[in-house]
Formats: structure tokens, sequence, C-alpha cells
């Protein structure tokens, strides 16, 4: 079967800074990958060279069929790009805005008033429509951005953080619009800096970290690597913290951690922990004002991926600094 | 196929326009400013009477408004460059040039403002056209057909620029001692010889001349020329720009990220 996207060895320098230094990515048809990584990481970098919009140094891209170097017009016809920045024009109506993307794309100036509106009712857009894109609320953007990388029914769509700056609602709404795009079959691509965000939405996960990929699984897999959950707990009095830690200590499966002063966090094998963790905080009689399982955040991901927190996007070239400095 | 996706960008720009009239302040108040200055401040003293240095100054205030007109599309596209919309266009199946082209072709309309204002605001204060009616449409036509040649220059310089503040300040820079450094408000008989140098090969002083001739005719232009000849050699620096700049706009467009 030949994969909808597949790249080989991209590398692209900016100046001083080696924004990708030779990843590998690979997608099938129907497929959704997530691809993860801290600011900084190269992730929109990858983006733009999959959608023809900039080109690599060295290294072999093909996207729906098409090696985008030598078919870029090709690639262009089948592909649907929603940037990590709403791409909408302001001073143009919400419809304005996905019909001259249909005539740009070739269609009439009926069929493309035919798509624009089938796509504000998808969108939930119908009733703002008229209105100018720059009225908009955050939410209604990006929606109305990924509605206008929908126009051509494109085979593959590359999604650049869609839900970065959304609130959790919102965020909601967009993901239920990235799984019905998944049913209807499209391939789809998208970054992200968390794992929450992966997990729910990909089949696969590539974790890429100062150009280069240091993982890549199933996001069961990847959970399993990194320690599967993390399993929380707040101490109603601070007196208890001695307890707690000594109790999570015995259900996770590295030594419990302080995010905070009063929170104790470890990682655990699977959700039994909480069941046990419950059952006993109850017995010790220990009262509790925070109990949470959740997904490991990126930085644990990293952590337990490299043995450091993701290097900050201010200081890409002193990565040797960063390393020294989380590891003490 | 890019004609049409030319088209459709060129409406876009035209609908923005249309939503931002503060868009049209340059080129509906400007050309009147500078009638006023020049005619009533200046005019007198260069000419004798303000209404003989309006007879021979309005082609040169026009061609002086297309030129600041021109030169602020270069400042528009640099900070359009900056929000997501043009990574958006070069994603899409068509021809690379055509948000550019599309660009250029819209500003037609703003040339065309700035050309009609200032023709009416001359004719209201006593410009008399001294020439045919196809005459003055030929004008107009050379005007904006200049206008969208020049607009390539200002292009390059919003592809390349860092900061839309940087465009304006170089496009100044070219347009001041073009305009200045014609025949386009004082006959060029009165400057020292090594000005009257630049002066001749100036493409704004053919420009001039080519409109004074359309709309007044022989008798105020440099003396030597011909109407037929300084239109042809309009339009032979129109192809010109264009062959330059349009190349070199497109080549810093595709390397811009």
């Amino acid at each position: 079967m030949t994969a909808a996207i597949e790249a080989r060895g991209l590398t692209k320098r900016f100046g001083s800074t080696q924004a990708l230094a030779g990843i590998d990515l690979t997608v099938e048809p129907g497929r959704v990958l997530g691809v993860l990584g801290p600011n900084g990481a190269g992730k929109t970098t990858a983006v733009r060279i999959l959608a023809t919009l900039l080109k690599p140094d060295a290294g072999t891209v093909r996207v729906a069929g098409f090696d985008v170097l030598s078919h870029p017009v090709e690639v262009r016809r089948r592909i649907g790009l929603t940037g990590q920045y709403a791409s909408v024009d302001e001073d143009l109506r919400g419809v304005e805005n996905l019909v001259m993307i249909g005539r740009l794309l070739g269609l009439s100036r009926s069929s493309a008033k035919a798509r624009a509106a089938e796509l504000l009712e998808e969108f939930e857009l119908t009733d703002a429509g008229d209105r100018l894109a720059k009225t908009y609320s955050g939410g209604m953007r990006r929606r109305l951005d990924l509605a206008a990388s929908l126009i051509g029914r494109p085979s593959v769509v590359f999604l650049d953080e869609p839900t970065t700056g959304l609130d959790p609602a919102k965020r909601d709404d967009v993901w239920e619009m990235i799984r019905t795009l998944v049913r209807q079959g499209t391939t789809v691509l998208l970054t992200t800096q968390y794992l929450e965000e992966a997990d729910a939405l990909a089949n696969e996960i590539t974790v890429i970290d100062h150009g280069l990929v240091i993982a890549h699984d199933t996001p069961d897999g990847l959970k399993r690597q990194v320690g599967g959950q993390t399993l929380e707990v707040r101490p109603a009095d601070d007196r208890d913290l001695d307890r707690v830690t000594a109790l999570l200590a015995s259900v996770g499966t590295r030594a419990p951690e302080f995010p905070s002063p009063s929170l104790v966090s470890v990682p655990v094998a699977g959700a039994d922990a909480l069941t046990a963790t419950v059952a006993r905080l109850h017995a010790e009689n220990i009262a509790v004002t925070e109990l949470s399982l959740r997904l490991p955040s990126l930085d644990e991901v990293f952590y337990s991926l490299t043995g450091h927190t993701p290097a900050a996007p201010a200081s890409p070239s002193t990565p040797g600094l960063v390393t020294e400095g989380a590891a003490s | 196929m890019m004609v049409r996706d030319s088209l459709i960008l060129a409406q876009r720009t035209v609908t923005k326009m249309v939503r931002n009239p503060e868009q049209f302040l340059d080129v509906s108040v400007q050309p009147i400013v500078m009638t006023v200055i020049f005619v009533f401040i200046f005019g007198g003293a260069i000419a004798g009477t303000s209404q003989d240095y309006l007879q021979f100054a309005l082609p040169g205030i026009i061609v002086q408004t297309i030129m600041t007109t021109a030169m602020t599309i270069g400042v528009n596209l640099n900070s359009d460059l900056k929000n997501g919309v043009f990574d958006r266009f070069r994603s899409l199946p068509i021809a690379r040039s055509a948000p550019l082209m599309g660009a250029v072709t819209g500003d037609v309309v703003r040339h065309s403002i700035a050309i009609g204002v200032t023709l009416a605001f001359g004719a209201a204060i006593g410009f008399r056209f001294l020439t045919p009616w196809y005459s003055v449409a030929t004008a107009i036509v050379l005007m904006i057909v200049f206008a969208m040649s020049l607009c390539w220059t200002s292009v390059f310089i919003g592809m390349l620029a860092r900061s839309s503040g940087a465009v304006q300040g170089l496009s100044f820079l070219i347009v001041f001692p073009l305009t200045f450094g014609s025949s386009a408000f004082v006959p060029a008989a009165t400057m020292p010889g090594w000005l009257q140098g630049w002066v001749a090969i100036n493409p704004v002083t053919h420009v001039t001349d080519a409109m004074r001739g359309l709309l007044v005719g022989n008798s105020i232009m440099t003396p030597g020329t011909t109407v037929g000849g300084e239109v042809l050699w309009v339009l032979l620096s129109c192809v010109v720009l264009v062959g330059v700049f349009f190349p070199l706009a497109m080549r810093a467009y595709r390397t811009k990220l």
C-alpha cells in the first residue's frame, strides 16, 4: 500500500538554527498521525514542507502519491492546510472567505457558493456566514479556517496545532470535527503540544524534539513507554504529606514528585492504582482535597523519553545547559 | 487560468479597500492638497500667475500622485504576508504569482481614483484640456499602465523589507529624487547643467512630458520632444520596470517564509 504521507530524512536549517535534523514520517491512507513536540521542536517547519510551502534542504517527501518537489501543484490539489493561526481574511465575510477559496480551486461561482453553504452548515457557521470574519470569536475563526481547508475535498489534511489557544469546550468541538473528517476517509497529520490531544485523535504518535524523531508508537504504546498515567493527590492537611508520599510510593512505578509543595504526583501503570489508592486513603483516614488520574504532560513524556524536560524555545542553541539544569 | 485566479484575488483586494475606506484618503485628499500647495503657494513665483502654472504643473502633479499611490502596495503586501492568508494561497493549486498579480490589478481602482480626483479638482480651479477627448483618454490609460508597472518596484521592496515601516521609508527615498529631480514642477531649463543631465534621463520627466502633450499640447513640453516619442518612451520604461522588478519580486516572494 502506498502511504498518504511519506517523508524521508528531512532536514531544514534557518541561519544557525537546525529546525529539522533528518526526520522520517509515514502516514497510511485514512489514518491520523499526531506529531507531538514542544514549541520550537520543528513541527511547524515539517508541516510547511509537507504542504509545499517550504523546500527542505535535504530529504524526500511524497504526499498523496506525488513528490512535493517535482509535482507541487498535484500535491496542492489534494491537500488542505490549517495553520497555527487561523488564516482567514478578516475584512471578508465568512462566506466570502470560503467562496474565494472555492473559486481559486477552480469551482464556478455557483458551485463555490453551494460548497461554501454546505461547509458553513457543517461547521455551524451558517448564521455567522454574512458577518465579517474579524467579528468572529477564536473558536469560530478556527472553524472557518478548518472549513476553508476542506473546500476542495482534500484527501490529506494538515492541522498545525488546531486547538492551541481554544478553551476546552471549543477544543472538544474541533476534535469532533476532526473525527468526522477521519470517518469520511481523510488522512490527517496533526501537530500538537498535548499528549491528551494526540491520544484522543491519533492512531499513531511521533514525538519530535530538536528536529529529530525521538519516539514513534501507538498512543497506548507510548503511554506504556512513558509510564501510563499520573496519579495526583493533595492532602487536606499538610501534616499528612509524608503518609501520602509513602502511600503513593508503594503504588507508583517511580518515586513520587512534588509539582507544588502540597501536591504529590506519581506515574502509575493502570487505573487499578486509583482504586487501590482511594481504598488505602480511606483506611488510613486521610482527607484529600484533590485526587486525579491523568495522562502524562508533554514535560513528563519528554522526561521519560530523554531524561530531560523539553528545552525552552528561547534557547534552542544551548540544549546542553538545559539538560544539566533539568537533571541536577 | 492565471488570469482568472489573479482576477479573483483582485476582487479580494477591491473588497478589502471598500471595507476600509480610509485606504482611499491618500488617493483622494493628497492630490488636492498637492495641487493647492504647488499652484497657489509656489505657482505665482514660478510661472508669474498661478493660472499659468496650473496649466503647466497639473500633469506633473498627476504623475507625482501616481508615484506615491503605486508605492503603497508594498506597504500593504508586507503586512498582508504576516497574517496566514498568504500561507493558504501558497497551499492552493494556483500560480505562485496570482496573489501578487491580484494585488497589483486590484490597485487599479486606487490609481483611477487618484487620477480622477486630480483631473476633476484641476478642472474645477481652472485647468483647461486643450486636446481632443481621445487624447485625454489615452493619457489616463497610459498613467494606469505606468502605475501598474511601477507597482512592481514597490512589491519587490515589500517582499524584502522586514517591516511595513521600512517599506515606507525606502519608497520615499526612491520617489522623492525621481519626482523632484524632473521637469514635473519646474522647467529643466532653469536648473544647473549637472542636474539637467539627470532630469533628461529621469523617466518621470518623460512621463510628465507625455502627459503634458496628451492633456495640453506640444507648447508646454520640453523643447524638441514629441507626444508620440514620449509615449513610446513611457511604454518602454514600463517594459523595463516589469521586466526587472516582476522577476525580482517573485523571487523574493518565493523565498519569503
